[in-house]
């Protein structure tokens, strides 16, 4: 008890000091964890897969786009239970800014597969009897503003003209972990409008999602997939739906690295503000160990009480900072809008945080616990700060 | 009264050299941040800006974004062909190269995870209006086979991408007989073949953009006005230089937003270590102001004197950090664009107005670290200051 009110007193006696510092590491351990959570946001198409939904692709590259007559042929192999298929669209919402992904899917089957996007019965009868009917997440549809009946005008850039879709459902996240922006219309509106004008680019597929029976299998029928159309007109490549998505990750895997180092530099950067913190005040107190030594007390005590005050300041500011980071993870999450469809603070980020703030008390306190133990009664006396 | 010599300050500064030095370490990594951000979005913004000439025009399909997302049919390039502003090369052909650009997925050399790649295909005036590619290894590819050439950054990037080796792709097995380096521009982190050769490969029947040299580079608003009045053509038409230019913006702008938040938020953390440092430094040295005080010194003079240990420990910090930064030039980085969803390869480049701007950052991070400290010594009572010692 003694020990414990002891740096506790010692940590208050420069008031503006440890406020300071304790600002500093709560905006340090805030930034730590931002930059972390946004690493995490990158990675969320890729938590969000299931294991039973692989994902077939031109072996090309995403650019060239399959036949339409594969998805009975993918029927057929052995271990699939059903499939369906989408075409990016990539068109403009009113000017450029306003980004968010935009699919053609076969309305029949797609939802189908996906059950984690919830979607009241109703709406969901409403859409598929639409032809130009659409359905967008929540979040797309809080971000414009969006009702339902609404006519939504997109400019199409790979699909030249303006297209017209009337809202007809919004569908809600099964979980935190859902992307809720993506906007799904009919694949038959855009193949027929596609075909009258432009009668060779018809009837093609962007991918193919395939649901299979047995998870432990995906594998197994990957390798059969691809064999079916082993050197045909358009060979397939086939994978889980997890490693096509972190396929787009490894893309930007640059500016990924980037922003994790970057987010450990920040703590290095309070370890050294500490550090100067804690030389400065074992410094002025330098007599005031010798006095405690002379007393009887150890080297060991002495350094001690110097590593006890670091953490007791490092782990107040960490536990401010990690308190702070949720209301401010989602405020920055929400003015972000669709840039990042799933953005919150994970448990391993909070841990991550609070052994940043442990680290940074424990090395701070290092050097000036290890001098102060070592100082000589009678040169600490002596000492003037 | 004269102001306090320059030494006393600087001599404060190395009193404490543990001190001075982490407070000063803690701004040196800010800054680092700070200029390396500036100088990936500034080496992206060279490197697609540098890759469009004035003269050339790119003519893609209306509403397209970019090349590979654009479809130009024969009918349609024959009749831009056609027009008058073109210029002509010495046998009297147009100087005008018609080409296919598709992204081929391919692995990358060290990691083996994917990326796309661009490949175009060229014509003979391929080269001609690109006069910054120049080939460096083997050879140029032959019209009428499966021969490619690789830009170097993709050469040395991609597996199978490397001078002798073949890649397969649309059912052919296609050799690269030579590396091209073209600077540093976007072409460098592409793969050419022959036009006719990859459209038949690829199954296609229309090209992705026409490219073409105009006679008079003051030329461009006529040749754009020609075109817009055919309502033929079904186009949009840029200068090079700038349709490459516009490529960059929003990645660079992405970097550059998302780099100065973080630098700003990071500085707050450096700046208060400059201010403790600057509290310590102003109450240790209590009985030292008040002797300066009576020896006749204002205390706008004290106020500068310790405003300018403050701004010479920013420097210091700022030096440190650009100097670390400007070895990050050295160091290749490539990523994908998301704007034209295919990888490029750039450097880090530090250009005068970051090493400005980064040193500006810098001093001003010391400017209000120091300032409240600063105002704190110079309003001491002369009496109390040197009773306090």
């Amino acid at each position: 008890m003694f020990v414990v009110s002891l740096v506790l007193r010692n940590a208050l006696r420069h008031k503006l000091r440890t406020t300071l510092t304790m600002v500093g590491i709560i905006v340090a351990i805030v930034a730590f964890g931002l930059l972390r959570t946004i690493v995490d946001a990158w990675y969320a198409g890729a938590e969000a897969t299931s294991s039973t939904r692989l994902i077939t692709r031109n072996a090309i590259s995403l650019v060239f786009s399959l036949p339409l007559n594969y998805a009975q042929k993918i029927r057929q192999v052995e271990g699939v239970s059903a499939v369906s298929w989408a075409n990016w669209f990539g068109g403009v919402y009113i000017n450029e800014s306003n980004f968010f992904p935009q699919f053609a899917v076969d309305a029949a089957t797609y939802l189908d597969l996906y059950p984690e996007y919830v979607l009241k019965p109703d709406e969901k009868k409403a859409f598929q009897l639409d032809r130009q009917g659409v359905v967008v997440g929540r979040k797309l549809a809080d971000q414009y503003g969006w009702k339902l009946g609404d006519q939504i005008p997109l400019r199409g850039t790979i699909y030249p003209g303006t297209w017209t879709f009337t809202l007809r459902g919004i569908y809600e996240g099964a979980d935190a972990k859902v992307d809720e922006t993506q906007f799904l219309f009919h694949w038959r509106y855009l193949n027929e409008t596609v075909k009258a004008r432009f009668p060779r680019r018809g009837d093609f597929a962007g991918v193919y999602v395939v649901e299979i029976r047995d998870p432990g299998q995906a594998a197994e029928v990957s390798a059969r997939l691809d064999a079916a159309f082993k050197n045909s007109l358009a060979e397939t490549l086939t994978e889980t739906e997890k490693a096509f998505q972190l396929g787009f990750v490894a893309m930007t895997e640059a500016i990924l690295v980037a922003i994790e180092a970057v987010s450990f530099v920040v703590v290095i950067i309070i370890m050294a503000v500490m550090a100067n913190t804690m030389a400065m005040t074992a410094r002025e107190r330098y007599s005031e160990y010798a006095t405690m030594k002379a007393l009887g007390f150890s080297g060991g005590f002495v350094a001690l009480l110097i590593v006890a005050e670091s953490l007791a300041i490092a782990l107040a500011g960490g536990f401010l900072a990690i308190l702070l980071t949720i209301p401010i993870a989602s405020a920055f999450g929400s003015s972000m809008g669709t840039l990042f469809p799933v953005f919150f603070v994970s448990r391993e980020t909070m841990l991550m945080q609070l052994a940043a703030a442990l680290i940074v008390g424990l090395v701070a306190s290092a050097v000036p616990a290890w001098r102060a133990s070592q100082v000589r009664i009678v040169d600490g006396l002596r000492s003037i700060a | 009264m004269n102001g306090i010599p320059l030494s006393y300050i600087a001599r404060n500064l190395m009193a404490r050299r543990l001190t001075t030095l982490l407070t000063a370490g803690g701004m040196a990594l800010v800054v680092y941040v700070f200029a390396t951000v500036l100088m990936l979005a500034a080496g992206l913004r060279e490197t697609l800006i540098g890759t469009g000439q004035p003269d050339n025009v790119i003519v893609i399909r209306k509403g397209s974004q970019s090349e590979v997302q654009s479809g130009v049919d024969r009918r349609t390039a024959s009749i831009i062909e056609s027009l008058s502003s073109i210029a002509t090369a010495e046998d009297g052909s147009k100087l005008l190269s018609k080409e296919p650009v598709v992204l081929i997925n391919l692995p990358k050399r060290d990691s083996g995870k994917a990326s796309n790649v661009v490949i175009r295909g060229v014509t003979d005036h391929g080269l001609t209006l690109r006069p910054q590619v120049k080939i460096v290894e083997g050879r140029m590819f032959r019209p009428g086979t499966s021969e490619i050439i690789a830009g170097s950054a993709v050469a040395s990037g991609f597996r199978g991408a490397a001078i002798g080796e073949t890649l397969r792709f649309a059912q052919r097995d296609w050799t690269v007989v030579g590396v091209f380096d073209a600077g540093r521009t976007a072409f460098n982190s592409e793969i050419w073949g022959d036009a006719e050769q990859l459209l038949q490969a690829f199954r296609r029947t229309t090209y992705s953009t026409v490219i073409f040299r105009l006679v008079d580079a003051d030329r461009f608003a006529d040749v754009k006005r020609e075109i817009d009045a055919d309502p033929r053509l079904q186009v949009d038409i840029k200068r090079e230089s700038q349709f490459y230019a516009d490529q960059s913006e929003q990645l660079a702008k992405f970097i550059s937003y998302l780099g100065t938040t973080i630098s700003i938020i990071f500085s707050i953390g450096a700046i208060i270590g400059a201010m403790i440092t600057m509290y310590a430094s102003v109450a240790s040295r209590t009985g030292e102001i008040g002797t300066l005080r009576a020896l006749g010194f204002s205390r706008i003079a004290i106020l500068v004197a310790f405003l300018g240990e403050a701004l010479l420990l920013g420097l210091v910090g700022g030096i440190i950090g650009l100097a670390a930064a400007s070895f990050m030039q050295a160091i290749p980085i490539s990523t994908t664009n998301f704007q034209t969803f295919a990888e490029i390869a750039f450097h880090f480049t530090l250009t005068p107005q970051i090493i400005v701007i980064s040193l500006a950052f810098s001093v001003l991070m010391g400017f209000i670290g120091g300032f409240l400290p600063a105002a704190r010594a110079s309003r001491m009572k002369i009496v109390d200051a040197l009773r306090a010692a």
